[in-house]
């Protein structure tokens, strides 16, 4: 891991109207890093995904890559930067084809002129390398299933070479094999010295693939965990507030139940 | 693209290998067939997913055809199918500009204003001014590129809707229109005149008209050939029997409109067809083959992904709506062309509806986002040729207006109801 983080967020401050939806937020990503970041419903995590990526710029605080600070005022200042973001709403046009979507911004021309059988061919070989089923790659991506729409969201952000990916909960609408590919993808992508920013409801996921994790709560950051030596329950209680929580209760209760039960 | 694709997913040594190796080829996956059993399946698909594309528009040109050829048997002589391709190339060309409008998701109200400016312009400066006709004319289709370019620019930077920014065009462009043209409300074409060629001039000579529908089957059939070739490397093979069919089709499409041995008593090929033909071709060009025109399609579908792609959203609405104006501007020097003049009310009446109505009969979407460029000749040609044979047929106007409007109605409605179709078929 290097020293000088890839990617930082010092202070980030975000608000919509009425809404303070980020309060001085610090992140830190370096190459060959898995962060995953967690909070509940409404905490902030998208739209601190939306500020790197340029789709809302930020109020206040500073964004430094490689060191330095860089102002991302639109997704093209964060794609030039190297960061390919995967949004939770997938941010893909119904009606464009599989091809034209996974190269839409960064399409192959050859003489100016769209070069729609090279991007074929390299469709085909980034959805085959990531074992995506999908009927035809020129159809229209209104007709695939939400599973497939969601790993064609992910084919796109390896279109180019970028530095940071970032996946905003790319396995909640996926089945148990295609989870377990996206898995292994991120895990490719840090072999390959990527930063990776990921977002999961899914403890278990986010145990399996992340070094360490960020946990926003109201839009202010609770606490940074080394994935290696924290349990579920700590980061649970740091998205709820609180060590006395829904999900300690229930799990209380459910501990005591069996033994009664044997009784 | 990163090379993280070409490596192998890398299994731990200590997990279990799967039960049952997933089969190579997922036997649901759609397979794109070779030669014409593929055409065939592939246009099944569509038909039942809803996509119907541009079929109802020419099984309608086609009913149009044998309903009037029957009842006057003149429709389909070569002077009455020159009245209607010269009739077509103005407002078709102007409708070029509308499907891009639509493919965006927007509407453009101001083009027979400025179709009509377009005209006052160039009449203005050529006629009254004595400027160089062929500047006067360059001068008239960049006051609609300008035009176009300002309505584009307050929709998109100040977010004014499109609808009430071209509303205002329309009515503000028609009063500065009315004000070019001065107390006469009239100016007649010079003789010989670039304009008055415009729709003018035929190409008489059988053997240039013979040799132009040549040369634009030839090219046609070389695109695709070469196209064939550069499918062998990848695996998207395009069968020569399919290069043979579409070719075939290109002419027999041409056929209705160039038709050259049917000369007999008419002028000749229009110009005004070769011109429209050729803003057909470059649009469709733009349209499908260039990152623009990429960018048009998504930007209609979903602007915010479009954004986020790094298009320049703005850009791209503001280029379109300047070349709606432009191309509206040259469509009014037709129209001038055609009446003989420029006048205080050229582009008034119905003009703007019998665009917009072309652009949507052809199978262009109102929703943004789906379309064709060649759906504005479907359209104008199914609306002009509506008109030629009412007229045929010694119909007053009003008839007419009220068949264009229902054939307007039927075309919404399959639009519609195919977008229902697809929804239900998982596709909108
Ligand atoms: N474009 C927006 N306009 C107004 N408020 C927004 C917008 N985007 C997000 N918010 C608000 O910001 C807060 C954080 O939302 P979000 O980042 O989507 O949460 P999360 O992804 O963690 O569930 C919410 O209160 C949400 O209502
Ligand atoms: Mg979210």
């Amino acid at each position: 891991m290097s020293a000088t983080p890839v990617l930082a967020l010092r202070g980030v401050s975000k608000r919509f109207g009425a809404v303070q939806a980020l309060t001085d937020v610090d992140l830190e990503i370096h190459t060959g890093e898995v962060v995953a970041l967690v909070g509940d419903n409404g905490a902030g995590k998208s739209t601190l995904v939306k500020t790197i990526s340029g789709v809302h710029p930020i109020d206040d605080g500073t964004i430094e890559w490689e060191g330095r600070p860089v102002r991302i005022g639109r997704p093209h200042d964060a794609q030039n930067l190297g960061v390919a973001t995967v949004y939770q709403d997938l941010a893909l046009c119904d009606n464009l084809d599989v091809v034209a979507n996974l190269f839409l911004g960064s399409e192959l021309k050859s003489a100016s002129v769209l070069d729609e059988i090279k991007m074929e061919k390299r469709a085909r070989e980034l959805l085959d390398t990531l074992s995506i089923r999908i009927p035809s790659v020129r159809i229209p991506v209104a007709a695939l299933s939400g599973g497939q729409r969601q790993v064609v969201a992910i084919a796109r952000a390896l279109v180019g070479d970028p530095k940071v990916v970032i996946l905003d909960e790319p396995t909640a609408a996926l089945g148990v094999e295609q989870t377990a590919q996206v898995l292994d993808l991120v895990e490719r992508l840090r072999e390959r010295g990527h930063g990776v920013i990921l977002i999961s409801h899914n403890m278990a996921d986010v145990k399996a693939v992340a070094d360490r994790v960020a946990v926003l709560r109201l839009g202010r950051n609770n606490g940074t965990f080394s994935v290696a030596d924290t349990t579920n329950e700590e980061i649970i209680a740091a998205i709820t507030g609180a060590t006395d929580n829904a999900v300690t209760r229930r799990k209380a209760r459910t501990a005591t139940a069996p033994k009664e039960g044997a009784k | 693209m990163s090379d993280l694709a070409k490596t192998p997913t890398s299994t731990d040594s200590d997990t279990p290998a799967p039960a049952a190796p997933v089969p190579a080829v997922d036997p649901r996956l759609l397979v794109r067939e070779e030669g014409l059993a593929g055409y065939w399946t592939e246009f099944k698909r569509k038909m039942r997913g809803g996509e119907l594309g541009s079929l109802p528009v020419v099984i309608g040109l086609i009913v149009i055809a044998v309903v009037f050829q029957l009842k006057n048997d003149h429709f389909l002589d070569a002077s009455s199918l020159a009245n209607i391709a010269v009739f077509t190339s103005g407002l078709g060309i102007m409708a070029v500009g509308i499907v891009f409008v639509l493919l965006l998701g927007e509407i453009d109200l101001s083009v027979g204003s400025v179709a009509g400016m377009g005209a006052a312009v160039w009449a203005v400066l050529s006629v009254t001014h004595g400027l160089n006709d062929w500047l006067a004319v360059v001068l008239a289709v960049l006051t609609g590129l300008v035009i176009g370019a300002v309505h584009g620019a307050f929709f998109a930077k100040i977010g004014v809707p499109a609808f009430v920014v071209t509303l205002a065009g329309f009515l503000g462009w028609s009063g500065l229109q009315i004000w070019l043209m001065g107390g006469e409300g009239s100016i007649n074409t010079p003789e010989g005149s670039v304009v008055e060629d415009l729709t003018g001039h035929f190409f008489a000579d059988k053997a240039a008209a013979y040799g132009l529908a040549a040369v634009a089957i030839l090219a046609y059939a070389a695109s695709l050939l070469l196209d064939s070739k550069r499918r062998k490397a990848p695996r998207c093979p395009r069968a020569v029997s399919a290069i043979v069919l579409r070719t075939a089709v290109v002419p027999s499409r041409g056929r209705r409109r160039v038709r050259p041995e049917r000369a007999r008593g008419a002028r000749g090929l229009p110009l005004a067809l070769v011109l429209f033909l050729a803003v057909l071709v470059i649009a469709d060009f733009v349209a499908r083959r260039t990152t623009f025109g990429r960018q048009v399609f998504a930007v209609g579908g979903n602007a915010e992904a479009a954004r986020r792609a790094g298009i320049n959203v703005d850009r791209v609405r503001i280029t379109v709506f300047a070349i709606s104006g432009m191309l509206a501007a040259f469509g009014g020097l037709f129209i001038a062309s055609l009446s003989g003049g420029a006048t205080k009310s050229l582009g008034g009446g119905n003009t703007l509806m019998m665009v917009i109505a072309a652009a949507v009969i052809g199978g262009t979407s109102l929703f943004g986002g789906r379309g064709k460029v060649w759906s504005a000749l479907l359209g104008m040609l199914v609306i002009q040729s509506i008109q030629q044979g009412l007229n045929l047929l010694g119909m007053a106007s009003e008839i007419q207006y009220m068949i264009t409007g229902a054939v307007l109605l039927a075309a919404v409605v399959i639009d519609s109801v195919s977008r229902r179709t697809q929804k239900s078929a998982g596709r909108a």
